[in-house]
C-alpha cells in the first residue's frame, strides 16, 4: 500500500526550539532516520505556512490568498511518501516522526489513484 | 426446528463469515456471500435436513456465491472493456478443516484507525451476526446511519489497509485490550436494560475465552460481566432502579454467578491480575451477603493503582463509607473533581443523607437530576428527594442503610 503520510506541527516547532542542543540533535537524527527508512520517499521540506499562498478557482478565476488553505485548522508542515504493508506498518512509522510527540500529529492518507 | 436452526446460524455466522474474509479478502463480498448462503440454507434445511457439517456446508455455498459474482462482475466488466486482471478465488479443496479466523476478524473490527462506535457495529454486525437493524435498534441510532456507519468502515478497512491478521508480538497487548474495551463496551450499553446487548456480549466474551483460553483479563472480562448480568432481574422493579442493598438476592441467577466466579478463579490461576480480573474479584464480593466491603475498598484501591480513574475511586468511596462510615467515603469523595459526572453527585448526595447532613444531600441529589437524563436514575432520585423533602437541616438519620459485615 502506498500511504501519504501528512505532518502537522501543531505547537511543536516552537517545542522543540526551547529542548537542549542534545534534544534537538535528536529530533534532527529521528527526521534522517525517516527519511532513511525503507519504503519512504521523501518530497522536499516545506517551508513555513506563513509564508503559503493558496490558490481556488472560482467561476473561472484564479484566486490567490495569502496564507495556508484556511478552510483546515491547522496546515501541513511536511510529507512524505511510505510504501508499507498495511496501515500498522505505517503507524510504526508515523509514531516515529519527532512531531508527532511533541504536540503536533502525523495524519496518514491512503494513497488512491483516481484515474 | 426454527430455534435449533438459529442456534447453527448463531454459532457458525462469525466462522463462516470469518474464513470467507480469510479467503477472499473481501468484507462485502464475504457478508454478501455468507448472508445468501445463509438464507438458502434457512430455505433448504427445514426440508431437507440440516448437513452433518453444516459449517463446510455454508462455506461452500458461499463460497460458489462469491465465485459466481466475481465472474458475473468480470463478464460485466469485459463487457464495457474494463476488464482488470481479477484473481481467481482459490479454496482449500478439504472444506472441512478451515481455519477458525475469528480472533483475525476481531482485531481487524476493532481496530484502532476505525472510530469506536464504527468498532462495535461492526464487531456486532460481522462476529455477533446482529443485522443492521438490530444494531441500530440497540445502540438506539437510526437504520440509515448505521448502514452507512458499516459501510464507510468496511470501505475504510479496505483502502486504508487495515490488516486482516491477528497483530504481531509487540502490539498483541495493546490490541487486545482494544478488543476488550470493545466487548465492554457493547456489555454496558446493555447494562441500562437492553438485554440483547448484554447477552451478545457475553457471548462474544466466551467466544475470546475460547479462542485465548490463556489469556486471563479476557477471562476477567467474562467473569466480571456473568457476576454482573446475574443480578440483572433485581435491578429494576417495575421500571425502577433498585440498589444492590435492596436487591432480592434470592432472585440472583446463581448458575451465571458460578460460572462467573470459575472463569475468575481460572483467571486468577492464569497469574491475572489486571483490570478485569479485579472488577470480576469485586462484582463477586457483591454477590456475597453479606458484602466483605473491606475486600472491596482494597480491591479498589488496587484498581485505582492501575488505572488512576477517579471513577474508580468514586467507587472506592462508597466501599470505604460502609466500612468506615459515611465520613471517610465523603473524604474521598470531596478529592475527586468530577463535577459534571452524575454520579460523584449522587454519591455524594447519598453518603450526606446518611450522615444526616439533609440540606447538602438534597443540593446533591438535585445537582445529580439535572445532569441525568435516564428515566429510572431520574426517578430513583426524586424519590430520594421527596424522602428528604419533610426533613430539615442535620441529624443522624435513623433509617440509613448500614453494611451487615
Amino acid at each position: 500500500m502506498k500511504y501519504v503520510m501528512l505532518i502537522y506541527q501543531g505547537p511543536a516547532l516552537e517545542r522543540q526550539s526551547a529542548l537542549t542542543e542534545e534534544e534537538q540533535k535528536q529530533v534532527y537524527a529521528d527526521y534522517q532516520g525517516i527519511n532513511q527508512t525503507p519504503g519512504v520517499t521523501t518530497v522536499p521540506p516545506l517551508g513555513l505556512a506563513e509564508n503559503a499562498t493558496t490558490v481556488r478557482v472560482e467561476g473561472g478565476k484564479t484566486l490567490t490568498t495569502d496564507g495556508p488553505f484556511v478552510g483546515m485548522k491547522e496546515a501541513v508542515g511536511g510529507l512524505f511518501i511510505l510504501e508499507a504493508d498495511d496501515i500498522d506498518g505505517a503507524i510504526e512509522v508515523a509514531a516515529r516522526v519527532p512531531a508527532a510527540r511533541y504536540g503536533g500529529a502525523v495524519e496518514i492518507r491512503p494513497s488512491e489513484v483516481y484515474w | 426446528m426454527v430455534t435449533a436452526l438459529d442456534e447453527i446460524f448463531r454459532d457458525e455466522w462469525g466462522r463462516v463469515l470469518a474464513t470467507l474474509i480469510g479467503v477472499l479478502g473481501d468484507f462485502d463480498l464475504a457478508e454478501d456471500a455468507a448472508q445468501e448462503a445463509f438464507v438458502i440454507a434457512a430455505d433448504h434445511w427445514p426440508r431437507d435436513g440440516v448437513p452433518t457439517n453444516p459449517r463446510a456446508w455454508l462455506i461452500r455455498t458461499a463460497r460458489n456465491r462469491a465465485t459466481d459474482r466475481i465472474r458475473r462482475d468480470r463478464a460485466f466488466a469485459a463487457r464495457l472493456g474494463l476488464l482488470v486482471a481479477a484473481q481467481e478465488v482459490e479454496m482449500p479443496v478439504d472444506t472441512t478443516t478451515f481455519p477458525d479466523e475469528r480472533l483475525e476478524l476481531i482485531f481487524t473490527c476493532c481496530h484502532p484507525a476505525l472510530g469506536i462506535e464504527a468498532q462495535v457495529a461492526l464487531t456486532l454486525r460481522t462476529l455477533g451476526g446482529l443485522t443492521t437493524d438490530e444494531i441500530a435498534r440497540a445502540l438506539l441510532v437510526p437504520e440509515r446511519t448505521m448502514a452507512q456507519r458499516l459501510v464507510r468502515a468496511k470501505r475504510k478497512i479496505k483502502a486504508a489497509g487495515i490488516p486482516f491478521r491477528i497483530p504481531p508480538d509487540h502490539l498483541l497487548r495493546e490490541r487486545l485490550d482494544a478488543v476488550l474495551t470493545i466487548v465492554y463496551l457493547i456489555f454496558n450499553e446493555g447494562y441500562g436494560g437492553r438485554d440483547e446487548l448484554a447477552a451478545e456480549a457475553i457471548w462474544l466474551g466466551r467466544a475470546l475465552t475460547e479462542l485465548l483460553p490463556d489469556g486471563p483479563e479476557v477471562r476477567g472480562l467474562l467473569a466480571m460481566m456473568l457476576l454482573h448480568d446475574s443480578r440483572r432481574e433485581t435491578r429494576f422493579n417495575d421500571g425502577e432502579l433498585v440498589l444492590l442493598e435492596d436487591q432480592d438476592s434470592s432472585r440472583w441467577n446463581t448458575t451465571q454467578i458460578a460460572q462467573g466466579r470459575a472463569e475468575l478463579d481460572q483467571a486468577i490461576a492464569l497469574g491475572g491480575r489486571g483490570p478485569y480480573v479485579l472488577q470480576a474479584a469485586i462484582a463477586s464480593l457483591h454477590a456475597e451477603t453479606p458484602c466483605d466491603w473491606a475486600q472491596i475498598a482494597a480491591l479498589y484501591g488496587e484498581l485505582t493503582r492501575l488505572t488512576a480513574s477517579p471513577v474508580v475511586e468514586l467507587n472506592r468511596a462508597i466501599a470505604v463509607a460502609e466500612t468506615e462510615g459515611p465520613q471517610a467515603g465523603l473524604r474521598i469523595v470531596d478529592e475527586l473533581g468530577l463535577e459534571d459526572f452524575r454520579y460523584l453527585h449522587s454519591t455524594r448526595a447519598e453518603l450526606l443523607r446518611r450522615h444526616g447532613r439533609t440540606d447538602e444531600a438534597r443540593d446533591a441529589y438535585r445537582r445529580a437530576r439535572e445532569l441525568t437524563e435516564d428515566g429510572a436514575e431520574r426517578r430513583f432520585l426524586e424519590r430520594r428527594l421527596t424522602e428528604l423533602a419533610n426533613r430539615t437541616g442535620s441529624g443522624s438519620d435513623p433509617a440509613a442503610p448500614e453494611c451487615e459485615s
